[in-house]
C-alpha cells in the first residue's frame, strides 16, 4: 500500500476532498477512536487536565477528550495542533471544542515550559521524517519538535504518540530523537506481526514525587493485561557480563575472539586449546 | 482561542525562545466571542498553579475585562468565593478570542486568529 507521507507533504495532502474523505471514512473513526482510547488508557489521567493534541486533525481523537465522565477524570480540555488548514477547517464545522492551532509541529511548540499534563499524538508523528525542502532535515524537526515536547510538558507528564513507521530505521530514528531530547522513552506494540500492528511511543518526563508517575515504559504498561517487556537495555547489560574465570578455556576462546576481532594474527583453537601440558619429564 | 491558552502561549521564533519577553503575546483588536462551556472547578483548582498571574491581568487589561487582584488566589479562597470562581471560569475558558491578531513583544512577529484558530506557520529563516 502506498504512504501519503511518500507523495506530498502533509499541508499539501490534507486538502479540502481528502480531510473530508478522512474525517467521514467511518473505518477510519474507528481506528481512531480506538487508539485514542488506548492512548488515554496509557496516559492514565485521573482528574480533569490540559492535554496537548499533536497532528490533531479535524478533531476526532479531541472529541474523545472532551466527552469523557467525570467519573472516569475527565472532561479534559485541549490545544490541538495541525499543519493541514483543511483538516482545521473541518473541525470548525463540526465545533469541536478544544483550541485549534495551525502550526507545524517540525518547527517547535510555542507554548511556556510546564504547560501541559500530558500530551497525545494520533498518526502523526511519522509526517516529520519527510522533509520537504533542502533548507530543513528530518533530525532537525524531529530535535525541535521533542525538546518543545519535553519543555511544554510538566514533571512527571506523560506523552503517548502512535505512528506508523515506514521502516526500522524511521522508527529507530524517531524513538533515539525522542531519548536524546530526555523523555524515559519506550514503544509499545499492539498486535505485533500483523497488518492491523499498531505502534505507540510512550513518552515519560522526569520522576515526581508520586508513586508510579514518571517512570519509563515498563512503569507505564505494569498494570496493563498481555503486555510482554522486552527490555534491550537489560539484555545489553547481560551480554556485557559475561566474566569467565580468567586462565579457563572459554576464557582462553573469548580473548582468542577478541583479538581476532581487532586484527591481530590469532592461532587457530582445536581440541587442545587450553589444556595443561603434560608434565616433560 | 480561549483566553487560557494564550496565557501559555509563547512566540515561536528561535530568537525569542531565550527572552522572557517573548510571554505574553499581546492581543491586538481582537474580536471576543463567548461560550459557554459547563463549569468545572476541579479543573480550575488543577490549573490555578500553572496560569501566569500578572500576564493573565495585562491580558485580562488588554481585552477589556476589569483588571485582576494582584495577587492569584489560593485553592482555598476559590472554593469559598463561588462568585470569583464563576468570574475565573467566564475569563479562562468561555472567553474566546475570535478574530485579530497575537503579537510577540520582543520581535514584535504577528500572529493571525482567523475563526478562533492562530496561525502559528512561521517562515524557515525564523526557526
Amino acid at each position: 500500500m502506498s504512504r501519503p507521507e511518500d507523495t506530498l507533504p502533509p499541508d499539501l495532502h490534507y486538502n479540502d476532498t481528502e480531510a473530508r474523505k478522512y474525517t467521514t471514512s467511518s473505518r477510519i473513526q474507528t481506528i481512531q477512536a480506538s487508539m485514542t482510547h488506548r492512548a488515554l488508557e496509557l496516559l492514565d489521567i485521573s482528574s480533569p487536565s490540559m492535554i496537548l493534541d499533536i497532528g490533531c486533525g479535524s478533531g476526532l481523537s479531541g472529541e474523545i477528550l472532551s466527552s469523557i465522565d467525570p467519573a472516569d477524570g475527565g472532561p479534559h480540555i485541549w490545544v490541538g495542533m495541525d499543519i493541514s488548514a483543511s483538516m482545521l477547517d473541518i473541525a470548525l464545522q463540526r465545533d469541536v471544542e478544544g483550541d485549534l492551532m495551525l502550526a507545524d509541529i517540525g518547527q517547535g511548540l510555542p507554548f511556556r515550559a510546564g504547560t501541559f499534563d500530558a500530551a497525545i499524538s494520533i498518526s502523526a508523528i511519522q509526517w516529520l521524517c519527510n522533509a520537504e525542502s533542502s533548507e530543513v532535515s528530518s533530525t532537525g524537526r524531529l530535535t525541535r519538535f521533542f525538546n518543545g515536547l519535553y519543555a511544554s510538558l510538566k514533571r512527571g507528564g506523560r506523552a503517548v504518540c502512535q505512528f506508523y513507521p515506514k521502516n526500522e530505521q524511521q522508527r529507530t530514528m524517531i524513538s533515539g530523537a525522542a531519548i536524546k531530547a530526555g523523555f524515559g522513552a519506550g514503544i509499545l506494540e499492539d498486535d505485533p506481526g500483523t497488518k492491523n500492528a499498531k505502534l505507540y511511543l510512550v513518552l515519560t518526563v522526569g520522576g515526581s514525587a508520586e508513586e508510579g508517575a514518571g517512570e519509563d515504559i515498563t512503569g507505564v504498561v505494569k498494570n496493563l493485561d498481555g503486555v510482554d517487556v522486552l527490555d534491550a537495555r537489560r539484555k545489553h547489560k547481560e551480554k556485557g557480563r559475561k566474566d569467565f574465570k580468567k586462565g579457563s578455556k572459554a576464557w582462553i576462546l573469548s580473548k582468542k575472539e577478541q583479538m581476532e576481532r581487532k586484527g591481530k594474527v590469532v592461532k587457530h583453537s582445536s581440541k587442545y586449546t587450553g589444556r595443561k601440558r603434560n608434565i616433560a619429564f | 482561542m480561549k483566553v487560557l491558552t494564550l496565557n501559555f502561549l509563547t512566540c515561536a521564533v528561535k530568537a525569542c525562545k531565550t527572552t522572557s519577553a517573548s510571554f505574553p503575546l499581546v492581543p491586538k483588536e481582537c474580536e471576543l466571542v463567548s461560550d459557554t462551556i459547563a463549569p468545572n472547578p476541579t479543573l480550575l483548582t488543577n490549573l490555578l498553579p500553572r496560569v501566569d498571574w500578572p500576564a493573565l491581568g495585562s491580558i485580562a487589561v488588554a481585552l477589556g475585562f476589569p483588571s485582576l487582584s494582584p495577587l492569584p488566589p489560593t485553592p482555598a479562597d476559590l472554593e469559598n468565593d463561588t462568585k470569583m470562581m464563576a468570574d475565573l471560569h467566564t475569563l479562562l475558558l468561555e472567553t474566546q478570542i475570535s478574530e485579530g491578531s497575537l503579537v510577540c513583544a520582543n520581535c514584535g512577529h504577528e500572529y493571525k486568529v482567523k475563526e478562533g484558530i492562530a496561525n502559528f506557520l512561521l517562515p524557515n529563516h525564523l526557526v
